[in-house]
Order: structure tokens, then sequence, then C-alpha cells
């Protein structure tokens, strides 16, 4: 069915390497999604498992079977488009019939087959209709109409909501995510739009370079970044980052400081860092809090009100590093206001200035899954 | 809509409004000069084309095709011309019996009896509108005109479709696909846009020979289909169809045949139709290959039956024109119904 | 009723297409689908190779060796002899002196039919489109008036004009009107080579006006609010703006006149019955299909050398083409 295997996936273009050593299985059902930023390989990867693309070396499995050498048409996989790739000279219903004539279906399981998808897409009104004749979010669905009449193992999307409004796109995310729900089949899902990794997947893969950086359900991700680069793909302001330094290592566990006098206690594994050691230490807008005391001195440059929260900019007082604050409801600090601010408990992340890895943690035990390659 | 249009300000309507300089009066001496100058030849030939054989050679010509009308008088054998004769200030129509110099003798058809005898210079002859139709039935009917006409059709047809399919394949190809080599094919078969048929047209023909193709329609046909234009104007359009598409159709487990002609074909419908129409021009008024390879009468295209007519009957000009009439009609009822389609293909491609 | 006959249409394509994918797909899967594009190459690089490069390589073959027999193996090599033969003059500006004065005369006729007729037709074409080129009525009417010759055939064209030019013709009708003696206008020397040019740029000057419109179309609009805001007048504005500007379509315009101009044949054959009188109007294709199947005695030797050199001269002119043609893409 619709398990998905690489192993140590190569592919380069001539001389330029696009992926390095890809190794990554799917289970069958999952929503899987590949995200990260252009140029970094996510769709060459995604045209690699359709076929599209051939492998400079490495293999690849769909439900068991090695594919390496098989057509699209011979994988059972379906594919969503950027550009939905609708053949514009075809109605709606022979661009769904299309697929299925070429593989000798019979005519009345080519019609309900249609029918069926036309249904469930909600697109049955349009089917006589030309491509050019419908709206974006009607094409999208067309699109996906396309695949799931084939009934794949595996349906890959290729940043299919791109083309869309963003009122269109939220919406078109919860329909592929209840049409996931409703026929439990593999999807591979690439986007560079993390917003749409967070709420979609069971699964991202976040890339970059040609290379897999971490993999793990969104909220481990989220709250486990394994290196500076995935902290600062996910969340949004993304998480703020200050040079810091360990201030020392007591019974209770290390202590951070952050400038200013501010020593703050955090969790990271005490036997992996030293006193004095440089660090730099993230923080997500929404994870500080303003403290009366002991927090650190943060100047207010301007604020941004959304109505239900509000995004206060600013720098740190001393090392002036840009500093981004986030608060529930309505807050109008005037420009120069001097404010105390503080992280969270527990919501502080410790990365390594050289390698850029996040510093082990003491409560390793939910790093589970948050490891490279699973 | 073109009637509502008042004139003067139609002829008023320039650049700048409400003031017609001598530059506006010039462009337009210059436009209506070149139409008339266009037309005046076509026209002319059109108009001689449905004389009758004795009125064509008539000089100074009349510009409407007409005949002297002619009457059988009782007495006389043959019909005789009419004339309008004055005679006492009255005005009268007499058929002409016989003119011995200036003198004409003339009877009045109503009364046979007499004839009288007039001044012949003071006469002249009641003709009508007449269509000299035989012009056109006779070459049809007793000479080769069908044949050539079927000739004509068949090669135009013929090496359109295949120069489409032909050149649609290689397009793709070179479209739509990268694989060793396909640089220097594109550049191969462009350079071929540099070499004319005059230069090999001797070679050509030896290879025709070769191939056992002379005198036969094949024989123009083939050498002309692969056509560096076509490749190259097809190619252009295919490169504008997104890959997607056609990476949708693979996935979509059509083969590259079908994705071919299933998805490109008719995709590139409207450059298919450029060319198209360019080559049933090509074809249709193709001179110098067909003259080379065809030398029996009954594979002649029409062009070339048109120009061996004119050497044999180098006097019988109502023939000759009607032919070439009739040679020029498809071509300009085509043109008169996709003239914006033509014009504006030609001066997007630089092709003719 | 229309929709069914589409329809039915539809369905026999698809019926004749599914019987010819059979062995195509067949082919396809034997050969692998990355070697389908050679397939698809395959009709038109043959097609090309028999009656393109062959024919190339042949006309070098016969140009190098003498006799008559049409096949390249059986003729004799004579080297340079043909080219020798052809260039071989005491005075190349009087033809009646060369070995070969026909070809002389056909060169010379060549030449003076391609300076007259590329500047008159760039002119009268030139001229046409900057009037068509001003915002008017009627622009689409008498673009495509001037452009109805271009798609007549050349047999007709030379038919029709020279019916115009007879001795009965209606220009001499005309001249009769105006009290001028009536001509012979294509068994007169110089009347012939006149009509000649005439009948050329009449056929031809619709096809250069259109791509010199285009090229006026081209040049943005605010270009000429600018320099009517700087009061420019409007002689300044063509030779400060319009002409500049095309002069890049003006200099293919050129090549490709001159490179058709060569060549000419059809037309004039007809017109002049053969390159007639005498020998007044004959051309250098005209030479060459003499030379080859004029007569019985087919002369390919010397044919082939006239033809090669006359390649050799379109081929400079073409490359200038194409050295232009990419300088106007990179503006």
């Amino acid at each position: 069915m619709g398990e998905l295997k690489l192993s140590s996936l190569n592919k380069a273009f001539g001389a330029v390497h696009v992926l390095h050593d890809i190794d990554l299985s799917v289970k069958d059902g999952e929503f899987v999604v590949f995200v990260g930023p252009s140029g970094c390989g996510k769709s060459t990867l995604l045209r690699i498992i359709a076929g599209l693309e051939d492998v400079t070396s490495g293999r690849i499995e769909i439900g068991g079977r090695d594919v390496g050498q098989l057509s699209p048409a011979e994988r059972k996989i379906a594919m969503v488009f950027q550009s939905y790739a609708l053949y514009p000279h075809m109605s709606v219903r022979k661009n769904l019939a299309f697929g299925l004539e070429n593989l000798k279906f019979k005519r009345s399981e080519i019609d309900a087959r249609i029918a069926e998808a036309a249904r469930m897409l909600a697109i049955e009104p349009y089917l006589d209709r030309k491509p050019r004749q419908l709206s974006g979010g009607q094409r999208q669905r067309v699109a996906i109409g396309r695949a799931i009449v084939r009934e794949p193992d595996i349906f890959l999307f290729d940043e299919p909501l791109s083309n869309l409004d963003a009122a269109l796109r939220v919406q078109t995310r919860a329909e592929i995510t209840r049409l996931h729900q409703q026929i439990k089949t593999t999807m591979i899902y690439v986007t560079h739009d993390q917003v749409e990794a967070m709420t979609m997947a069971d699964k991202i893969v976040i890339l970059r370079a040609g290379r897999v950086e971490q993999v793990g359900s969104p909220l481990e991700l989220f709250d486990y970044p394994r290196n500076l680069f995935v902290a600062g793909f996910l969340g949004s302001p993304r998480m703020n980052i200050v040079r810091a330094s360990i201030a020392g290592i007591g019974p209770e566990g290390a202590s951070i400081d952050l400038g200013h006098g501010a020593v703050l206690p955090c969790d990271v594994d005490p036997a992996a860092v030293r006193p004095g050691q440089r660090v730099l230490a993230g923080i997500r807008p929404a994870h500080f809090q303003r403290v009366e005391e002991g927090g650190v001195p943060f100047v207010v440059q301007y604020y941004e009100s959304l109505g239900t929260e509000t995004y206060v900019y600013g720098a740190l007082a001393e090392t002036q590093e840009p500093i981004i604050v986030h608060e529930t409801g309505h807050f109008a600090p005037p420009s120069g206001t001097r404010l105390a601010i503080a992280p969270m408990p527990g919501r502080l992340h410790v990365f390594d200035p050289d390698s850029e890895l996040a510093i082990a943690r003491r409560d390793a035990g939910q790093r589970r899954g948050a490891v490279h390659g699973n | 809509m073109a009637g509502t249009i008042n004139p003067v300000a139609f002829l008023g309507r320039t650049r700048r409004r409400g003031r017609i300089d001598i530059t506006d009066i010039l462009s337009w001496l210059w436009l209506i000069g070149g139409t008339i100058a266009v037309l005046v030849p076509v026209v002319w030939a059109g108009l001689s084309s449905m004389k009758p054989e004795a009125e064509i050679t008539r000089f100074p010509p009349s510009l409407l095709p007409r005949t002297t009308q002619q009457v059988v008088v009782p007495g006389y054998d043959r019909p005789l011309g009419l004339w309008t004769v004055t005679i006492d200030g009255e005005s009268r129509e007499m058929a002409m019996v016989r003119r011995i110099g200036i003198k004409a003798q003339m009877v009045d058809p109503e009364n046979p009896a007499a004839p009288v005898s007039v001044d012949a210079r003071t006469i002249s002859p009641v003709q009508k509108l007449t269509i000299a139709t035989e012009n056109y039935s006779d070459p049809l009917e007793r000479f080769n005109f069908l044949t050539y006409l079927k000739n004509s059709v068949f090669v135009t047809v013929v090496a359109t479709i295949l120069t489409l399919i032909v050149n649609a394949m290689a397009a793709f190809a070179l479209s739509k696909y990268r694989f060793r080599g396909d640089k220097a094919v594109f550049v191969l078969i462009i350079s071929t846009l540099m070499i004319p048929l005059t230069v090999v047209m001797v070679p050509a023909y030896m290879v025709i020979v070769g191939v056992g193709l002379v005198d036969n329609l094949w024989g123009v046909i083939i050498p002309t289909v692969a056509s560096p234009t076509g490749v190259f104007l097809l190619r252009q359009y295919m490169l504008t169809i997104p890959d997607e598409l056609i990476e949708a159709a693979r996935v979509d487990a059509a083969s590259e045949f079908r994705i071919f002609w299933r998805i490109v074909l008719p995709l590139t419908a409207p450059a298919l139709a450029v060319l198209a129409i360019f080559s049933v021009l090509w074809r249709w008024n193709d001179f110098l290959w067909p003259l080379i390879v065809l030398s029996s009468r009954e594979n002649f295209t029409l062009q070339i039956g048109l120009n061996a007519f004119q050497g044999e009957f180098s006097v019988q000009w109502h023939y000759i024109l009607a032919m070439t009439f009739l040679s020029l009609l498809p071509v300009t009822v085509v043109f008169l119904f996709l003239q914006k389609y033509i014009t504006t293909g030609i001066a997007g491609t630089g092709m003719k | 009723m229309a929709i069914k006959a589409s329809a039915v249409l539809e369905r026999l394509v698809e019926g004749v297409m599914s019987l010819v994918e059979i062995p195509i797909n067949a082919l396809e899967r034997l050969m692998g689908r990355k070697r389908v594009p050679y397939l698809f190459l395959a009709p038109n690089l043959v097609l090309f190779g028999i009656f393109t490069f062959l024919p190339i390589a042949i006309s070098v073959g016969y140009a190098v060796t003498g006799g008559t027999n049409l096949f390249v193996t059986d003729r004799p090599f004579v080297g340079l002899d043909n080219f020798r033969q052809l260039l071989s003059c005491q005075d190349y500006s009087r033809p009646g002196t060369c070995q070969e004065s026909l070809f002389w005369t056909a060169i010379w006729n060549t030449f003076w039919f391609v300076g007259f007729n590329v500047v008159a037709t760039l002119l009268v074409a030139l001229v046409t489109a900057l009037i068509l080129n001003r915002a008017m009525v009627g622009r689409g009417f008498f673009r495509a008036m001037f452009f109805y010759p271009v798609l007549l055939s050349p047999v007709v064209i030379g038919l029709i004009w020279k019916w115009f030019l007879d001795r009965n013709g209606l220009l001499n009708a005309f001249f009769e009107m105006m009290g001028v003696p009536p001509h012979v206008f294509l068994l007169e020397v110089g009347w012939a080579r006149f009509f000649v040019v005439l009948v050329s740029v009449w056929f031809h000057m619709g096809f250069y006006t259109l791509i010199l419109l285009a090229g006026l179309q081209a040049i943005p609009k605010d270009l000429y609010e600018a320099a009517a805001i700087d009061a420019a007048s409007r002689r300044r504005t063509l030779f400060a703006i319009t002409l500049p500007l095309l002069g890049p379509n003006l200099l293919v315009v050129l090549i490709l006149l001159m490179i058709r101009s060569v060549q000419i044949f059809d037309e004039a054959w007809v017109l002049t019955n053969g390159g007639g009188p005498g020998t007044a109007n004959s051309f250098i294709v005209q030479y060459i299909y003499q030379m080859a199947f004029g007569s019985d005695l087919r002369l390919l030797g010397l044919a082939s050398a006239a033809s090669v050199l006359m390649g050799v001269v379109l081929l400079a002119l073409t490359l200038v083409q194409l050295r232009l043609a990419r300088k106007t893409e990179e503006i």
C-alpha cells in the first residue's frame, strides 16, 4: 500500500548536487509535509518520488517494491501540481477521465469514479466546463479530483495552494485535511509555508540545501527544534535569538546570563555545558512575559496591534539586539518605553553558536522523534 | 456601423482633431493611389477574362465585358450586328448588312426589304453586358485544366498535412525534451533556412531522379515537407506550453505519443493554423520546383499548366485570363476570410 | 447537429489515432522513454538529410566534375575548371568579352535588379508603413489591400501584368488617351527592365510593409508623448525617434530583401517570356535553370558551380542577417 521508503537518495543536475543522502520512511496513511525555503530540493524530492526525475543514486520503495525504474504511471501515485496543470482544451470531465482512459479502464468504471470524486469535491456543476471557465478554487478542486479518481497509493501535492488568495488558502487547507481523514491515503505535500506544514502534517520533513534538517510531528519540531535553522523556520514571527552565556551550573541545573545581570534558570543538560560558555538563546515572541524584577531590560521601538494580540518591536537595552515580544490583547507602549521581560519557564532554547545545534536538554525523554532521520 | 459614418467626419478623423494638414492629404493620396495600383491590374484581368474572344483584343478596350448585339433578319443567312443609326434627326436601331469604306448598308429588322446607306462614322454598335462563360467552361472541358486543378489540390492538401505532422513531431522533440544533441539538431535544422531551394535545385533534382520520383506529384511534395520555418514556428509556440501539463499527462499514464497528440497538438492549434495557411499558399503558388520535377501534362499543377498554356496559346488571352483568374480565386477567398489572421501571423513570424 | 458532427469527427480521429498508437507505443516501450525524442525527430531529419544535406554534397560534386551525366560518380573530375570557365573574362563589365557571356549578363542584370528593387521596395514599404502607423481610420483595410498581392502566385502575377502591359492593354489605352504613342512595353529593353522591377515592388512590398509596421508599433507610445512635450516637430520626431528605433528592423528587412532579390526568377520568367527581350531580363537563377534543365544538354557542372557561387553570397547575407537579428533581440 502507501508506505514509502527512501534510502540514501542523491540527485545531481550535472555538477550541481541538489539532494544529499536522503533517508526517509513514511507509514501508510500518513500526511507528510516537505517544507523548506525555496531551492532546498523539496520539489525535486517530490518529483523523484513521482518518477518525473531520475535519481542519481539511492533507492525508492513504494508499498515495499522498488520503483526506481518505473514510470510515474506504474508507481500508483497521483500528483496535484502547483499550477494545477489541468488540460486546458478538455472539459473537467475529460480531465478527470484522461488518466483512467490511458489505463484502459472500463467506461462504466470511469464514469462511476468521476461521479464519486465530483460528489466528494462538490464539482458536479462544473463537469462540462473548461478549466479556464473555473475560479482558482474550483480549478484546485478539479486538480485534486483528477488525483482522487486514480485511487493511488500515494498522493503527491506540489505547493498546491500557492496560487490561491489568502482566504481561499485557509479554506482549501482545511478541505485537504478533511479529505485525508476521509480517504486515509498516504499524502506527501510540498510547501514553503510553515503554517501549512504546522496545520496539516502528521509529520514534517524540514529540508535545507538538499539535506533533511529534522523530521517529526509539528509540535515536536516546534517545541524541540534540533538546530537554529529549524527553530527559526517554524513559528511566526521568528524565534528571537540573542547572544548569551552560561552563568553557572548549580544543583538545580544550569543558569543562563542574558546580559544586564539577568540570570535565569534554563533546562539544558548540565553535563553538556560549562560555565562561561558562549551560547545563543532562542525565545519565541509569545514565550516572553513582562516581569517586575529579574528580567532583561527591553526598549520599545514600535508595536503592531492586531486587536486580539500585539507584537512589540524593540531591542535589548544593552546589546541593541532586536527582539519581538508578543502580548495578548491590547497593549500600547509608547516608543522608548523600557520594559523588563523574561522567557517563560521551560521555553528557552539554547544553541551552540558554532555548530548551530540545540544543546541537549535535561528532559531528554521528550526528545523522542526529534532526531534526524527519525 | 459603417453606414452611420459621416463621410466628411470620416476623412477628417486624423491625428489632430479638426485640423487637416498637408501630410494628412499626402497620406491619403498615397494610400488611395496604392490601393488603385494594387487593384487595377487584378480587376482589369478579371474583367477581361469575361470578355468574348472578339472583344478582348479590341483597342482601345472597353471597360466592361460587352458584346455587340446581333439580330437574325429574314433574308440574311448570318445574324447581323445591331447599330444605332441617326436618320433625319431620329435615332433608330438597324442591322448592318455590309460596310464599304465609309458607307454602311443598313436594314431595319422590322422592314428588311429596304436597305439604306449611311455614313459609317456616325453609327455606333448596340452593345449589352455579357459574360463570356465559355472562357471558363472551354478550358475546363477541352483542355486539361481540371486535371491541373486536381493535381494542385492534391499537392497542396497532402503536402500541408505531411508538413504539419512531420514538423510538429520534430518541434515537440526539440521543445519538450532534453536529450543528447538537442541543441546541435536544432542548429542543424535552422541552418537549412539559409539554403534556399534555388541553390540546391540541380542536385535536388538528381536526388529525385535517384529515388524515382521524376514527373511524379510525390516528387513535388516530399522534398518540401521538412520545413525549417515550420519547425521553428511550432517549437517557439510549444515552448510556451507549461511543462507541468506534460508531466501531469505522464503521471496520468499517457504514452509519449499520446501526450503528443492528445495534449500538445491541440494546444498548438493556433500555430498549426498559421503554418497550415502558409503551407497552403506555398504549395498552391509554387512554381520553380514543380517546373523542374514535372514534365508530362497529366501531372502538371495549376501554375505549371498556366505557364505552359500561355506558351501555347499566346494570343488566346480570353482563355489565359480566365484560367489565371480561376487559380487566383481560392487564394483571394481565403484571404478575405482569414485576412487578419494571416497578416498578424506574418507580422509575428516574419515568414511568408 | 454541429455538435454531433464534431463529436463524430472526434470519435473518428480518436479511433484512427488509437490504431496508429499501437505500433508507436510498442516502439516506445522497446526504445525506452529516453530515446523517444529521436523517434519524433527521425522523419524530419531523414527528409532534411535526403533533400537538403545530400544535395549540398552533390552540388559540390557536380561543380568539380564535367560532362553531362546525371550521376556524380559517373562524371569525370575536372577540378576548378567549371569555376574557371565561369570566371574567366577580359573585362567583367562587358559580358561579351567573357567566356560565359550569359553568366555575366545574368550577373549584371541581377546586380542592377537587386539594386533598384531593394531601394524601391524599401522606400515604398517604409513610406507605407509610416503612413499606416499613424492612428488613422481604415488602417486594417489598407494593410490588407497592400498585402494582397503577396499571396498571389508568381505565375498569376506575371500573367496579370503581361495582360495589363499588352499592346492592346489598359496602360496603352491610357497612353493613347494622353496622346502618347503606344508601346510594346515588354519587348523594349528599357521598359521591360523597368516593369520587372515595378512588378516585383508591387508583388512584395506588402510583406515588408507588414514587418516594418510591426516594428513601428513596437516603439513605445510614451516616447512620442515625451517628444511632443519636448516640442519636437514632426520631421524631428521622425528622424530623431522613429527611424533610429526602427533601425534594426530596417536592416533586417534590407538583408531579407537582398537575399530574396538575388533569387528573382518566377514572376520575371513568366512576365518576360524567359528573360526577354533577348537576355535583357535574364537573371542568375534563370541561368542556372537553363544550364541544368533548359535543353537536353545538361550542363550540370556549370549550373552547380554557379549555384555554389550564389550560395556563398546568400550564406554571407544570411549570416549578416542572423547577426543583426540577434542584435535586435538584445535591444
